[in-house]
């Protein structure tokens, strides 16, 4: 079985947006338990935080995939 | 006998699905590929959903024109008049609507059965479409500002010295035009791309295991089935996510570029 240390490398990249995106949605789960009716406010901040955080995990991947290949 | 097991699965070596899963020959010799097809399907699906759903426009709706309402209500609501406000946000609705419905039609592939291929696991596919969304934003925004003011608008942060200017204007820039559309196209992408790796390291994997490894492997090639299983409705979760990320990016940066000068 055939393996890569970049994707080794990826996984513990990948903790870092991980608990980035932990991080936002535990704030907005708070946010919406003190005041429920903000929920709606919050949501479309919370999905943006989330999309950005998840960027850094998504550049990672595509990374991985372009040191795996320049390499064989 | 270890020497022995281990030397049939050298011979039968599991090879791992790569990139090159993605890599489909076109239809009959032809260039047209698998991709292509989707992505008019998806077009003359979502055309022809909405067309039957506002055709017959009655007062007390039937059921499709009440999923066609409904479906249009949640990205006029959710998405263009949250974010972009209701003062200007009602131009904008028929591109949001059309962008999210494509691609969650688009997304959806990947897991409907003899079809089973997300069309935006091509890179290609994707940074088409957030070319499209980098026009209309820049598009809109020079429009109301002129092409000098909206390049100030997006490129000198309000409320910072002009010291700071040498070292901000130009990463203002990077980050708002130039990083954008790449970001928006990877998002989308690497999600596709990803999750049909996994679905198919679920299902190859389980397959050796039953047919080369043995012992434990009868016990968990059928346990990888049953992750693949669970695996493919997270990913009816990431793709309808994908979507509504989409445009929802698509509906901030429309809202940027025609915010007024603070």
């Amino acid at each position: 079985m055939g393996g890569s240390l970049n994707m080794i490398g990826y996984g513990l990249a990948a903790i870092g947006p991980g608990i980035g995106i932990g991080l936002i949605f535990a704030a907005y789960i708070n946010g919406v338990a003190r005041q429920p009716e903000a929920q709606s406010r919050l949501q479309s901040i919370a999905i943006l935080g989330f999309a950005l955080a998840e960027a850094l995990a998504i550049i990672g991947i595509a990374l991985a995939f372009v040191l795996k290949a320049s390499n064989t | 006998m270890i020497i022995a097991a281990s030397a049939t699965v050298r011979a039968e070596e599991f090879h791992a699905p790569g990139p090159s899963l993605f890599d489909l020959p076109g239809i009959a010799g032809s260039e047209v590929t698998k991709p292509m097809v989707q992505l008019f399907l998806a077009a003359i699906l979502v055309f022809g959903f909405f067309y039957l759903a506002s055709r017959k426009r009655a007062l007390v709706p039937g059921k499709l024109q009440f999923a066609g309402e409904g479906a249009y209500g949640f990205v006029r609501n959710s998405v263009a008049r949250d974010i972009i406000g209701s003062h200007d946000f009602q131009k904008f609705v028929p591109y949001l609507v059309t962008v999210f419905f494509f691609i969650l039609v688009n997304n959806l592939f990947a897991s409907i059965p003899f079809i089973q291929f997300p069309t935006f696991s091509r890179a290609g596919m994707a940074y088409a479409l957030a070319g499209l969304s980098w026009l209309v934003y820049n598009g809109v925004g020079v429009a109301r500002h002129g092409l000098l003011g909206y390049l100030k608008l997006q490129s000198v942060p309000s409320g910072v010295s002009p010291v700071m200017y040498p070292l901000l204007v130009p990463l203002e820039f990077f980050s708002n035009i130039l990083v954008r559309p790449v970001t928006l196209a990877l998002r989308l992408f690497c999600n596709m791309f990803a999750g049909h790796i996994l679905l198919a390291l679920f299902a190859t994997g389980g397959l050796y295991l039953i047919e080369h490894v043995g012992g434990i492997g009868y016990v968990a090639g059928p346990l990888a089935w049953v992750l693949a299983i669970l695996v493919s409705f997270l990913e009816i979760l990431v793709q309808f996510l994908q979507a509504y990320v989409f445009v929802l990016l698509n509906a901030m940066y429309i809202q940027g570029a025609l915010a007024d000068e603070h």
